[in-house]
């Protein structure tokens, strides 16, 4: 086995951390009956969920009229919450293919969570180009399949088009990628299962895994293969989702430095939903030996990473607005600064370039509460980021007589908020029924990086 | 032969045989195998089991549905026996005429099916040239008004037409005094009709005091007096606008409202271009911005009490160069060089003598006076202003009115007849028509629906609709005009109502007059026009042609000719009076008729309600007018719009009180408001019921606010302005506001090209330069020659493509309610607009200039300069653009969306395939030009829309046209430049066999166009105008530089004015105003700053 050099810190924490110990924590929140902590969040979410839901009928049944949006600003909600929720999907696929790729072993402890947010929020994603269409009973036109049209096909050209392909392509490898990793967690419950249903179920849901070692070795191999998968997706999905914006005419959207600039706010987001997520995994089902501050300051090193990647685009883009000498292209991010949405400008900039620039304190960046804090702050500068792009380059374009303002109403705030229920109605699940933790890949580094081995191994 | 023939079926029914009887005594003659059915072993045993049970159960339960599910099919019933001239899908065209007192136009009725679904203009009638007015266009949409009446009431309650002429003629039989009072009546039968009423009255012992008083709503009474006292004839004159090179206008809102305003804005629109040289030039003097002021080449903002002064300051300076006595004038309060403009425009009339024409909408008999005077001492008798044959548009006597309602008031007036006005609603408050009127016995209102007036009169007789009727109308004596019905009366005699009835038939029916008015009508021209025209020696000829036609110019019986050039000698006098009369105290308010609702006859059109207001793009309400610099120092709110909302003020005119939003009017004088008539209707229908406005009593829903009360009558005539107006903030504070535009400024780009006639003289290249890209290999190149796409396949076949000359646009409107009526656009409401979801294909933007100016900012950082920029001046130039579709060759809405429901066609049209769209909006935020329009409710079945939409009201459907889909909910719409249209055309012309002829295929938009602005046609046909007109100097791309390509080309706007103007670069702006002689060098600086940015511009591309 590879040992870890003794001055690195262990990833699990804990002289007593058996290969039983991470078998039984990782399973008695399956096993066990759910907190008053966990009953209390689950409710507010499905409250959330119930509500975004019938704001969700609401819209379909009256139109898309019930929103805030006009005939100058014909998206703004609907492709916000759509970017930010494809941001923060960005993560999971990151940290368990890139980092794998990478042989992160860090990444053990927070992967499994990581890629059940990621698909978790790339269904949210997918949800608002459904109900944003005027017509989403026509929804399957979007699909290259043959119809009664005759030679009636898709348009090719359009980066909604590629939208559909790239997010239905990212979502199904990732899914693949996190299910394939679960199967082995699944039938160390199975085995442990006590009752007849949650037995036959864990059963299905582990495909007969025999744990022999030719499964391993396969499950090693698919790994690797769905990893290097993964990891181009990462990147072209975002890509593409800021090509609805390059690819068009107006200014604020007309730039090329969208793709990279996109991935690098995606991972920035969706870092940050995943430490907000794990803080809180970790505290209410006390991972605190498995997800140590270690991981926390990984994480806040790679948002302050990105999100000065992020911060360097801000202003290359201004600096080219003014550069490139256009007098629209210039006006528009004048505007986005000092106009009548300099506010959401302001707090996208301080919430996404200055407060990661904090993480360059060690003090703040281990420390678990302003980590927590930040991460928060984080998400709502990425969502600000994406309204600012959406919106305030729409509501001031080319002729002045089309300018105009968004206000949002309470449908376009409710299916925004019953997202977000949905999606912690589904994390929450998730919480219960599935391991948390990628326990069996956990125990392959226990002895190598685990503090319980550590003195043993060394003979000190 | 027998009759007795019989037929047998069988030899046995011959025979009839007992056999035979037996069997066929029954129904069936052989028994029916019933038992072998029956007995059929698999059947009687077979039983249904639970599983087929369930199936046939779900099946039938699922087909049930199913069938349900479809949507239900309206089966329409086609003629047994098809009219002649109607062919399904074929539109008639029927030529006729408007009038309703307040507008004239000679029209023409698209019917299909015998429905009437739009309006035209008559092109062959050579002074309108085919333009109607907004007014007039929308007036169609009456025919189908929910709020007519179907039966005649007596005492409010319905009856019967028998009753109705029965209490009619009892009252006459016993009436003392008989008094009918109505519009200005321009048709000759009609007059013709009341002097047949008025000679049948009384007896010989009983004789009938009997008058008619003519009343008009928007009075140029004034002018009438003036003319009387200069003339010695009682006329409104005939002005002819065509012929002027100098305009100049003291108030007098010629191209929208002013007396026969169609017909001026034609003949001004002739001299608007400045090819050749021939460009008229335009001086307009007025409180309020007015559409005809945004047109002007030189305005001064006047106070509206003031009017005469700024006249006679005019006289003077005009009488000092031709040598005439000047007269004492006042002080003019003078805030923005008035003075040296009406100097400047003095020096012009002089030096145009014969060419040119003063006009003045003031109702003051003295400043009129004067007018007349300017008008003889620059020659424009006879040539710009014909006396001889006046105008018979509104040429009341505001005295008439007030001395019939003081007879009624003292209760001696028996009989009275109301026809075409509304006093109740009109008249001013002063007067108190409503109480005189209670004090009349039998009072009798022709109007169509229980409006104002109808409802208290003892007796509504309703009128049939114009399209009903048989009419004739001589607007300016020589050319008579005809209006004939296009469709049976829509409300006639049934088992259910009485229906309406024409209210000509009427009249001679009270008088025993049996006669329909249709042979009355013939019968009338026979007698009179027949002798005085010479083309037709038959009156059926006569006849026939004129109704064709819709009119025949014929030689008015000559009348005496009025001496040319007497010198006013009574000037000072009027001087004297003009000077008495301009005194006024606090703030002054103009009282003015706005565009789009002109009297407010029409105020339960949605069409005309929705419709952006001309300068203030307000819709749904009227105002108080107040300059940007007052609405700051009184602390109102000038920032509205969608959810910003504005003040509410009081507004205390003339003793009453209305409540008031403030509109930020820049150009209105300072220190004066201005509020427009025609709103505050409580008795029009559903429609004004929607406003959020309450009228006087407090409960009724109005939209606006009446302000006809506050005229004040004073002199004699009625006076449209009133002073010591007191204007307060509201308890309520704030009122939403619908807004279709909510940004005043152009922001320096090159959006309006506009350059002045000296610029425009120098050449393209100084003030309508192609844009230009610098490439990657560092050569200037224009915008087209660099593009990344395939070019459309464009070159072959048809092109269309559309021309809008920015300086014959005089932004009226009339293209908008052309263009809804035609594509059944809908209509969404106040509270829709607030959210700027107006669905209007075709917009017409508004821009005033601002002080700030990117090539002179001063000392101002550029974030100030752009908020400086948003506001425009005090006193600013407007100018109008109308946008719609730009059917770009290379549309960044054709490439964005995913299923493909917006393409091009080969003809060169950017199409919308509704059934394919499935609504994501992208095409919309992609277009640089934003003029797609998405449907975001159902606007037909949604009960928001239920009294605003016409779409969702059975009646008012019938004015859709059929030709274009009511479009669904969540699809994008857009100008389609009436393909149906094309379509159309090229079918007429693929019939005949021939290839499709120059302006047979006129989009809607073009075709009411009064000054001809807008063209349409075939690009690939260099034999069209359009294809003529897009190669001019002047014409350009709206944002070129995007590389669109669009089919639509706007004309550079050039104002006559002195000095440089150069549209600098991308933001062009208009740096100094026409004061400024900026240097050549200046000039040429800001020209190569252009070229500069747009090479910085592609390169950052």
């Amino acid at each position: 086995m590879v040992k870890e050099a003794e001055v690195r810190e262990p990833l699990i924490l804990g002289k007593d951390v058996t290969y039983h110990s991470i078998t039984e924590d990782v399973c008695r929140p399956i096993e066990g009956k759910a907190g008053k902590l966990w009953w209390l969040l689950f409710s507010v979410a499905v409250v959330l969920a119930i509500w975004g839901t019938g704001m969700i009928l609401y819209t379909i049944g009256r139109g898309i009229g019930v929103w805030g949006l006009n005939n100058t600003i014909d998206w703004a909600w609907d492709i916000t919450n759509f970017v930010w929720w494809v941001g923060i999907g960005h993560a999971g696929t990151l940290i368990s293919a890139v980092l794998l790729l990478f042989r992160q072993k860090w990444r053990m402890a927070i992967n499994r969570s990581a890629e059940a947010m990621t698909i978790f929020a790339v269904i949210m994603a997918a949800l608002f180009p459904g109900i944003h269409m005027g017509r989403i009973w026509l929804a399957y036109f979007v699909f290259p399949i043959p119809n009664q049209f005759g030679s009636l096909w898709v348009n090719f050209n359009s980066p909604l088009l590629w939208d559909v392909f790239a997010i239905s392509t990212y979502f199904s490898v990732s899914f693949v990628f996190w299910y394939i990793g679960l199967i082995p967690d699944f039938a160390t419950i199975r085995d442990r299962a006590k009752g007849p249903i949650a037995k036959k179920v864990y059963s299905m849901l582990s495909f007969g895994w025999t744990g022999n070692a030719m499964a391993w070795i396969r499950f090693e191999e698919v790994s690797l293969v769905l990893a290097g998968l993964a990891t181009p997706l990462v990147f072209s999905v975002h890509s593409i989702v800021s090509m609805d914006f390059a690819t068009s005419v107006i200014p604020g959207w007309h730039t090329t430095i969208f793709p990279p600039y996109f991935v690098a706010g995606a991972v920035f987001s969706g870092f940050a939903m995943v430490q907000t997520l794990l803080l809180v995994i970790r505290k209410v089902l006390h991972y605190e030996k498995y997800i140590t501050i270690q991981h926390i300051e990984m994480m806040n090193r790679i948002i302050t990473v990105t999100g000065s990647i992020v911060g360097v685009a801000y202003l290359s883009e201004l600096f080219i607005s003014w550069y490139s000498g256009v007098e629209y292209e210039g006006y528009a991010f004048l505007n986005r600064a000092t106009g009548p949405y300099w506010w959401a400008y302001f707090i996208m900039m301080t919430a996404n370039v200055v407060s990661p620039q904090l993480f360059w304190f060690k003090k703040l960046r281990t420390s678990l509460t302003f980590s927590f804090f930040l991460s928060i702050i984080v998400n709502i500068g990425m969502w600000f980021e994406r309204f600012v792009i959406i919106v305030t380059s729409l509501h001031r374009d080319y002729i002045p007589s089309n300018w105009s303002m968004f206000h949002p109403t309470f449908v376009d705030i409710g299916i925004y908020l019953g997202t977000i229920g949905i999606f912690f109605t589904l994390f929450l699940g998730f919480t219960r029924f599935f391991p948390v933790l990628a326990l069996n890949e956990l125990k392959s580094i226990l002895k190598s990086s685990g503090e319980a081995y550590r003195g043993k191994d060394t003979g000190h | 032969m027998s009759n007795s023939r019989q037929y047998w079926q069988s030899v046995e029914q011959l025979d009839n045989n007992e056999e035979f009887a037996a069997k066929n005594s029954d129904e069936f003659s052989e028994e029916l195998p019933l038992d072998q059915f029956l007995e059929k072993q698999e059947l009687s045993d077979s039983s249904t089991t639970r599983r087929d049970f369930l199936k046939f159960v779900g099946f039938s339960v699922t087909a049930a549905t199913l069938a349900a599910c479809e949507t239900p099919v309206m089966k329409s019933i086609p003629y047994v026996i098809k009219p002649e001239e109607v062919t399904a899908g074929v539109a008639n065209y029927y030529a006729s005429a408007y009038y309703d007192g307040f507008d004239f136009a000679p029209i023409l009725i698209k019917t299909r099916e015998g429905r009437p679904i739009h309006i035209e203009g008559n092109k062959k009638y050579s002074m309108t040239q085919g333009g109607v007015n907004t007014r007039v266009n929308s007036s169609l949409l009456g025919l189908y008004d929910a709020a007519r009446v179907r039966n005649p009431r007596i005492k409010g309650e319905d009856a019967k037409w028998s009753k109705v002429d029965k209490a009619v003629k009892a009252s006459l039989g016993s009436a003392k005094k008989v008094r009918i009072l109505s519009n200005s009546i321009i048709s000759p039968s009609t007059q013709a009709a009341i002097d047949v009423f008025a000679s049948k009255l009384g007896s010989e012992e009983s004789p009938v005091d009997f008058k008619h008083v003519t009343y008009d709503e928007s009075s140029s009474s004034g002018i009438v007096t003036a003319n009387k006292n200069t003339f010695g004839k009682a006329v409104v004159p005939h002005y002819l606008f065509r012929k002027a090179n100098i305009i100049v206008s003291f108030g007098a809102d010629f191209l929208s409202t002013w007396l026969n305003s169609s017909q001026y804005a034609t003949g001004y629109g002739m001299h608007r271009s400045p090819e050749e040289g021939k460009m008229s030039r335009h001086y307009q003097f007025e409180a309020n911005f007015s559409l005809t002021g945004t047109n002007a080449d030189i305005r001064g903002a006047v106070k509206p009490n003031e009017i005469g002064l700024a006249v006679i300051d005019l006289y003077n300076a005009v009488a000092k160069a031709t040598g005439n006595a000047s007269v004492k004038g006042g002080k003019l309060d003078d805030d923005n060089d008035v003075a040296n403009k009406i100097n400047s425009a003095a020096k012009d009339l002089v030096a145009n003598k014969g060419k040119s024409l003063v006009v003045s909408g003031s109702n003051d008999v003295a400043t009129q006076e004067l007018v007349n005077g300017i008008n003889q001492m620059i020659g424009s008798y006879g040539k710009t202003i014909n006396i001889d044959t006046p105008l018979n548009i509104r040429k009341a006597n505001d005295v008439d009115f007030m001395d019939l309602v003081k007879e009624m008031k003292s209760g001696s007036v028996d009989t009275l007849f109301v026809y075409g006005v509304n006093p109740v609603y009109s008249a001013p408050a002063s007067l108190d028509f409503a109480g005189a009127l209670a004090k009349v016995e039998t009072s009798v209102s022709f109007s169509g629906v229980a409006d104002e007036t109808g409802s208290v009169t003892t007796i509504l007789a309703p009128d049939n609709h114009y399209f009903e009727n048989w009419n004739d109308f001589i607007p300016v004596d020589g050319a008579a005009f005809i209006a004939q019905p296009v469709i049976r009366p829509l409300f006639s005699k049934s088992k259910t109502q009485q229906g309406t009835r024409q209210a000509q038939e009427s009249i001679l029916r009270f008088v025993k007059v049996k006669t329909s008015f249709y042979d009355f009508m013939r019968e009338n021209w026979n007698t009179t026009i027949l002798p005085l025209q010479k083309d037709y020696s038959t009156f059926d000829e006569l006849w026939n042609n004129t109704v064709h036609d819709g009119f025949i110019h014929y030689t008015p019986a000559p009348v005496a000719q009025t001496l040319e050039a007497i010198i006013p000698t009574s000037a000072s006098a009027s001087a004297s009076a003009v000077v008495k009369n301009s005194k006024a105290t606090g703030i002054v308010a103009e009282l003015y008729t706005e565009t789009n609702m002109g009297i407010g006859n029409q105020a339960n059109n949605p069409w005309l309600q929705e419709l952006p207001n001309v300068i203030t793009k307000v819709t749904w309400d009227n105002y108080v007018a107040m300059n940007p610099a007052d609405c700051r120092e009184n602390g109102y709110n000038t920032n509205y719009g969608q959810h910003l909302p504005a003040s509410l003020v009081n507004v205390t005119v003339g003793g009453s009180t209305v409540k008031l939003p403030v509109i930020s009017t820049p150009g209105q004088r300072v220190g004066t408001v201005s509020i427009s008539l025609g709103y505050g209707r409580t008795k029009a229908g559903k429609v004004v019921e929607q406003g959020d406005m309450l009228a006087a009593d407090g409960v009724t829903k109005t939209v606006g606010a009446n302000l006809f009360g506050a005229v004040s009558t004073k002199g004699g005539n009625f006076n449209y302005y009133v002073d010591n107006v007191i204007i307060e903030l509201a308890e309520e504070k704030e009122y939403p506001i619908g807004l279709a535009q909510t940004h005043f400024t152009e922001m320096d780009r090159k959006i309006v090209n506009e350059t002045s006639l000296s610029t425009f003289i120098k050449g393209k290249n100084v003030y309508n330069p192609d844009p230009t890209v610098v490439d990657a290999y560092g050569i200037t190149q224009k915008v087209e020659k660099l593009d990344l796409w395939a070019a459309q396949d464009i070159a072959n076949g048809h092109r269309w493509g559309m021309t809008i000359d920015l300086s014959k646009c005089i932004g009226c409107n009339a293209c908008v309610t052309s263009c809804h009526a035609e594509n059944n656009v809908p209509v969404v409401g106040k509270d829709e607009v607030r959210r700027n979801r107006i669905m209007s294909w075709l917009r017409v933007d508004r821009y005033f200039s601002s002080d700030m100016s990117m090539t002179d900012p001063g000392e101002t950082g550029k974030i100030a300069m752009y908020k400086q920029m948003e506001a425009p001046s005090v006193y600013p130039e407007a100018v109008h653009q109308p946008v719609m579709c730009q059917q770009c060759n290379h549309a960044p809405c054709e490439t964005v969306c995913p299923v493909a429901a917006t393409t091009h066609s080969n003809e060169g049209l950017n199409q919308m395939t509704y059934n394919r769209c499935i609504g994501t909006r992208y095409c919309a935020n992609n277009c640089p030009y934003k003029v797609r329009r998405f449907n975001w409710f159902n606007y037909v079945g949604d009960s928001k829309f239920t009294d605003v939409n016409p779409a969702v009201n059975d009646l008012a459907r019938m004015v859709l046209n059929p030709d274009v889909v009511v479009r669904a909910r969540g699809v994008m719409e857009k100008c389609s430049f009436c393909v149906q249209r094309i379509q159309s055309g090229k079918l007429d012309a693929k019939k005949e066999g021939r290839p499709v002829a120059d302006g047979e295929v006129v989009s809607a938009c073009s075709s009411v166009c009064p000054t001809s602005a807008i063209q349409f046609g075939d690009l690939n046909d260099s034999e069209t105008k359009v294809k003529e007109v897009s190669e001019d100097e002047r014409s350009y791309h709206l944002l070129e530089e995007v590389g669109t390509q669009p089919n639509v080309f706007y004309l550079t706007k050039v104002r006559n004015i002195d000095g440089e103007r150069i549209p600098v670069g991308l933001g062009h702006g208009t740096h100094g105003d026409h004061e400024d002689h900026a240097e050549e060098a200046h000039g040429e600086d800001a020209h190569a700053s252009e070229s500069d940015s747009h090479s910085e511009e592609h390169a950052g591309h």
